[in-house]
């Protein structure tokens, strides 16, 4: 029971705010040690599962490239294009890229990402149209609209990538289901994560929409 | 073959020459900080395969240390504004293909690998190919974009590790979390909060079920950061007996909306810092949580429909 004290300290941590990489050194030890694990064995837990995460940080890889195209101008560029186009908004763009992101993901296919996608892209597209929209633009309205770019790569992602088959969490699924002499398809489980796509769809939709909506009521 | 390991090995290479044009740049006064931790990141990519899991868990410690004391910034070298305008007005939309080299070969990747033909040359490890293209993406796109536009040599790298500063100590969280999601494993965390969840949760009905399932799995994918750490957990200790078992719902339909509703956990956690805080480190939003503030109502939304739909559907087929 006083192993869950780690969890204590980590909810604790993030709500005061201490630096994060504190926070989970702090709740490592506290739940190692409630656990009898001893320091030398937490520390070689902790570091062959850092070294068996590594792959998280592959993406970084694209910065220089990124960096290069953006001090040639591809986040201006990005305004002036979506500048050109008379009918996009906000919400539309995002919406698009919504319902784009779940599909491709849908046929397992790996385009979009925060750092490939959403800073060199996304982001500055969603900036330039609401610009467009609201000249007058504050700085906390356009965070608020960037994060929004943000949270839209990752809503599709979610809700898209288990109509995939040979996704890793159909895949969990299947061998957890398997260890308890369930036999199943993982194509039968990729066709029931349709239903909620559909309804993140429409639900994260409609919040885009609405920050259409909001701009607009803002100018009249 | 090209394998993870020697994509590991570019990142390595790259995290290095970042540690070293920081330990050069005199406009930061943290130099050494940052050139110690980019090095220390640089080593972990280059040995950490053949390092002790203590040794490895000794330069995480020091690298724990290095991004506590804090990272700092340099002044100089950023491009300017009038550099940014007239770029994009000289190369205009070519800037979008060079950017979209890194897309497309991760899609070039996967659709080849699902060719018999392709996938028996052996060029690519078929197990890791999204990040091996990914990292092949990023070094073709670079090739090209440097032979068109000309840059001096370190620009690409200079500009590169200065995104990297932004993300600074932000970019060590989601190895962090992973790794104490571990810990917790080795600590048995989870068969403690599922016995928990079965004690104290009301679970008499069938909807209860379903409902003390779903939010089950969001909860515990927050606390862990990882709906994989929670499924298994929550599936043994309520799904399967209750769900399945005991009211006879289709054990399908519950395992596919009960992994949705652990993501549903996902968009409103810290812990889950690969999603939710680096893209905000990323844009560099002034409050770290904004990605998440933004997702909050569609995760709560999501949730509630998960449930509904898993206590409609579950039981009629």
């Amino acid at each position: 029971m006083w192993t869950l004290l780690g969890i204590a300290v980590l909810v604790a941590g993030f709500a005061v705010r201490l630096n994060p990489l504190i926070v989970i050194a702090l709740a490592v030890a506290v739940t190692g040690l409630f656990a009898h694990l001893t320091p030398i064995h937490i520390l070689e837990v902790f570091g062959k599962s850092f070294n068996a995460s590594r792959y998280i940080a592959i993406v970084f890889t694209v910065l220089p490239l990124i960096g290069l195209l953006e001090r040639h101008g591809l986040q201006e560029q990005a305004k002036v294009l979506i500048g050109r186009l008379k009918t996009a908004t906000v919400g539309r763009l995002l919406l698009a890229y919504l319902l784009f992101r779940q599909v491709t993901v849908a046929f397992g296919l790996p385009i979009g990402g925060p750092a490939q996608m959403v800073r060199p892209l996304l982001a500055p597209m969603a900036e330039g149209a609401a610009e467009k929209q609201a000249p007058d633009l504050s700085e906390t309205e356009r965070e608020k609209i960037k994060a929004m770019a943000a949270a839209t790569d990752n809503v599709a992602t979610f809700f898209g990538e288990d109509i995939f088959i040979a996704v890793a969490s159909v895949l969990l699924i299947k061998g957890f289901l398997e260890a308890n002499k369930i036999i199943v398809q993982p194509l039968e489980i990729s066709l029931w994560a349709i239903p909620t796509a559909i309804l993140a769809f429409f639900i994260h939709g409609a919040r885009l929409l609405l920050i259409d909506r909001r701009l607009r009521g803002r100018n009249s | 073959m090209i394998q993870l390991e020697h994509i590991y090995w570019l990142a390595g290479f790259m995290f290095a020459a970042f540690a070293l044009l920081d330990l050069a740049d005199k406009s930061n006064t943290r130099r050494f900080i940052n050139a110690g931790f980019w090095g220390l990141f640089a080593a972990s990519f280059l040995f950490g395969s053949h390092l002790s899991d203590l040794a490895n868990g000794v330069l995480v410690l020091a690298l724990i240390v290095l991004g506590a004391i804090g990272l700092g910034r340099g002044t100089k070298g950023a491009p300017t504004q009038s550099e940014k305008s007239t770029g994009a007005a000289r190369h205009g939309n070519l800037l979008f293909a060079a950017a979209l080299i890194v897309p497309a070969t991760a899609l070039a990747g996967s659709l080849l690998m699902l060719s018999p033909a392709f996938s028996a040359i052996g060029l690519i490890d078929g197990k890791h190919v999204t990040l091996v293209s990914l990292g092949l993406g990023a070094v073709l796109g670079l090739t090209v974009t440097v032979l068109w536009l000309r840059p001096r040599l370190l620009t690409p790298l200079a500009d590169g590790g200065r995104l990297m500063d932004s993300i600074g100590w932000a970019a060590l969280l989601p190895l962090m979390l992973a790794s104490l999601g571990a810990v917790f494993d080795a600590a048995g965390i989870g068969k403690i909060i599922g016995d928990l969840a079965t004690t104290w949760l009301p679970l008499g009905t069938p909807f209860a079920a379903v409902a003390a399932y779903c939010i089950g799995m969001a909860l515990f994918t927050a606390i862990m950061g990882n709906a994989f750490a929670a499924f298994p957990v929550m599936t043994a200790a309520i799904g399967l007996p209750l769900i399945v078992h005991k009211f006879g719902g289709d054990v399908v339909i519950m395992s596919a909306i009960g992994m949705l509703s652990g993501f549903c956990g996902t968009l409103t956690t810290p812990m889950a810092a690969n999603f939710n805080i680096v893209p905000a480190a990323l844009l560099e939003l002034k409050d770290r949580d904004a990605v998440i503030k933004a997702q909050l109502p569609t995760a709560f939304l999501m949730l509630g429909s998960n449930t509904l739909l898993m206590a409609f559907l579950v039981y009629r087929f």
